[in-house]
């Protein structure tokens, strides 16, 4: 059984996080989040949860904290933004170092400077090597159903990974949206009870978690981690399965939106997939043949899957909402042109940096990449190869 | 999206635009409706000029850029009307809403508008009803009965229910918001 809900995307996420009830919850309020942990705290405080909430003093603590909870053999989360993340740095490190498979929204919001509090992803692609396990999400709903779906993934024995479940700050936390929450007895029942391998407070078989790791070791450890990630992909899509047969929404691990006959499409991932699915729905009534790829799954990358969709395209044109300054383009662009090398497709793969610090994008700047595209495709001449979307010069 | 209808709300910080749209969006949810209402946060503090938006439509609504041409406008403050560009964007059969005491006519040939101008003294029927000039439900009042973008009919019981939840807290104020929603759905004009 569901309920319709009208909620923001923080109210929906609070709403995932009562439903998981976490064993402990360590968080620091950051705009955009503060909304989500300030209602979680509320059912704390209401005794809708069973949750130990641990106050903190920054979100360094807050990770750390989380960690130690994890580490101690409970379900722990924490929840974070821009700045906040980027506080949490080396300890994200530390969480997915020592597998802990802690779940943690992040409401993707600009890092500083100069400061903004809008949304653009410079905060989740900052931490896109740390060895967490990425979702992005188009809107408030995709970002409750990773979130319940991640716990899964993260706890699972062949990851023991931690997840981020990222939605766009503003554009989806603040906005009020149609929304389908499942009944508190179905995800209580999906996540199941969380029971740790080896943890801390098991007097049974005391362990040390974190001791030093040198040369003897620690590369059979990075190792191990390895190979955890490229198990994500199978265990993302399996969750994915049951999770179809409570919610009855279909998940995979990018979402192909009329890409199957397409000439030219969009990469993009969070809530600017929707408005570049208006665009392909306007060019497909023009009889252009439009396409878009909606990245879900971004860490680990899912490089085979996502050139074997493109491959057919004559060019595409990847949407990156955060720069690497790299002068090599944004991070989703890096990673595709890196998946389309090993593949035998042949296209034209072209970078749009737009929206960073909230700038809004609109149906008709998607719609004016799709000429470009099309420019391309007809006359095989890229003129730039990474362009910067509505932006003043 | 033929049936997609856009709300620009135009109010001074602390005015309750926002919780205005966010009002409509749930009621209209309620009508089976897909709705979006969402704020656009800026360096706002209490008077300085905002906005809020809804979308409300019968197909799924999938776009999340701003709204720049929306069929409705709701001004929450006549102050407004000399800072801000309200008629930008709206189309020429569109609806305009303004809490004034102005007469709808003289408004409309003021703001060079050519779509509907309507006008209701929200100031003065939040005062009488609530005890304090908050514009925004009584604008809300007026937004329905102008556009009919819901039933009348259930939807005061509709937002009695959310008020509940939002005034768990407060009930007294309950009461007042009704009669003020009612009473500028009656008394609003174009």
């Amino acid at each position: 059984m569901s309920n319709q809900v009208a909620l923001t995307g923080n109210e929906v996420m609070a709403q995932a996080m009562r439903q998981i009830n976490p064993d402990v919850v360590a968080a620091y309020p950051i705009t955009p989040q503060t909304a989500m942990v300030q209602l979680f705290s509320q059912f704390v405080a209401d005794g809708k949860v069973d949750t130990e909430y641990v106050t903190v003093e920054s979100e360094h603590s807050a990770m750390s904290a989380t960690v130690g909870a994890s580490a101690a053999g409970s379900r722990a989360m924490t929840a974070t933004a821009a700045n906040g993340l980027a506080l949490m740095w080396e300890v994200l490190y530390i969480a997915s170092g020592t597998r802990l498979p802690i779940v943690m929204p992040v409401v993707n919001r600009a890092l500083s400077g100069p400061i903004n509090i809008h949304c653009d992803h410079s905060d989740a692609m900052g931490a896109r090597d740390s060895g967490w396990i990425q979702f992005f999400a188009e809107n408030g709903q995709e970002a409750y159903d990773n979130a319940i779906q991640a716990v899964r993934i993260s706890e699972h024995e062949d990851v023991r990974l931690p997840s981020i479940v990222n939605l766009d700050g503003f554009i989806i936390s603040h906005a009020v949206e149609n929304l389908e929450i499942l009944a508190d007895e179905d995800v209580e029942e999906f996540v199941g009870d969380y029971q740790a391998d080896n943890y801390l407070l098991n007097s049974e078989d005391p362990i040390a978690v974190g001791p030093l790791d040198l040369q003897d070791f620690y590369f059979e450890h990075k190792m191990q981690q390895a190979v955890a990630a490229s198990n994500v992909k199978d265990v993302v899509l399996e969750v994915a399965k049951e999770y179809e047969e409570i919610s009855g929404r279909e998940y995979g691990l990018f979402e192909e939106y009329k890409l199957d006959d397409a000439e030219v499409a969009v990469v993009a991932l969070g809530s600017t997939t929707g408005t570049a699915k208006a665009a392909v729905d306007n060019l497909r009534e023009q009889g252009v043949k439009a396409g878009l790829l909606k990245i879900r799954l971004y860490r680990p990358f899912p490089a085979e899957e996502i050139a074997n969709a493109l491959k057919d395209l004559d060019a595409v044109a990847i949407l990156d909402r955060a720069d690497t300054f790299s002068t090599t383009g944004g991070p989703v662009y890096i990673d595709t042109r890196a998946a389309l090398y090993d593949s035998d497709a042949d296209l034209e793969v072209v970078n749009y940096v737009y929206g960073l610090g909230g700038r809004d994008i609109k149906v008709e700047e998607i719609e004016s990449v799709f000429e470009d595209l099309q420019q391309i495709a007809e006359t095989g001449n890229v003129e730039q190869k990474i362009n910067y979307l509505g932006v003043r010069e | 999206m033929a049936s997609l209808t856009e709300i620009r709300w135009h109010g001074r910080g602390g005015q309750g635009g926002k919780t205005a749209s966010i009002l409509l969006g749930k009621v209209a949810a309620k009508t089976g409706r897909n709705i979006q209402a969402f704020p656009e946060y800026g360096p706002e503090r209490m008077g300085a000029p905002v906005l809020a938006y809804n979308r409300i439509s019968e197909d799924k609504i999938t776009v999340h850029c701003q709204v720049t041409e929306p069929g409705t406008v709701a001004v929450l403050d006549p102050t407004l009307l000399d800072v801000v560009d309200v008629t930008q964007g709206v189309p020429a059969e569109g609806k305009i809403i303004v809490n004034t005491t102005e007469d709808p006519t003289a408004l409309k040939e003021k703001l060079g508008f050519d779509g509907e101008v309507w006008t209701v003294d929200a100031y003065g029927i939040s005062t009488e009803e609530i005890g304090a000039p908050f514009p925004n439900t009584p604008m809300l009042g007026a937004l329905v009965k102008a556009t009919g973008i819901v039933p009348y009919e259930g939807f005061l019981e509709q937002v009695k229910k959310e008020f509940e939840k939002k005034f768990a807290h407060k009930p007294e104020v309950i009461e007042g918001n009704l009669a003020s929603i009612e009473r500028a759905y009656q008394e609003v004009k174009k």
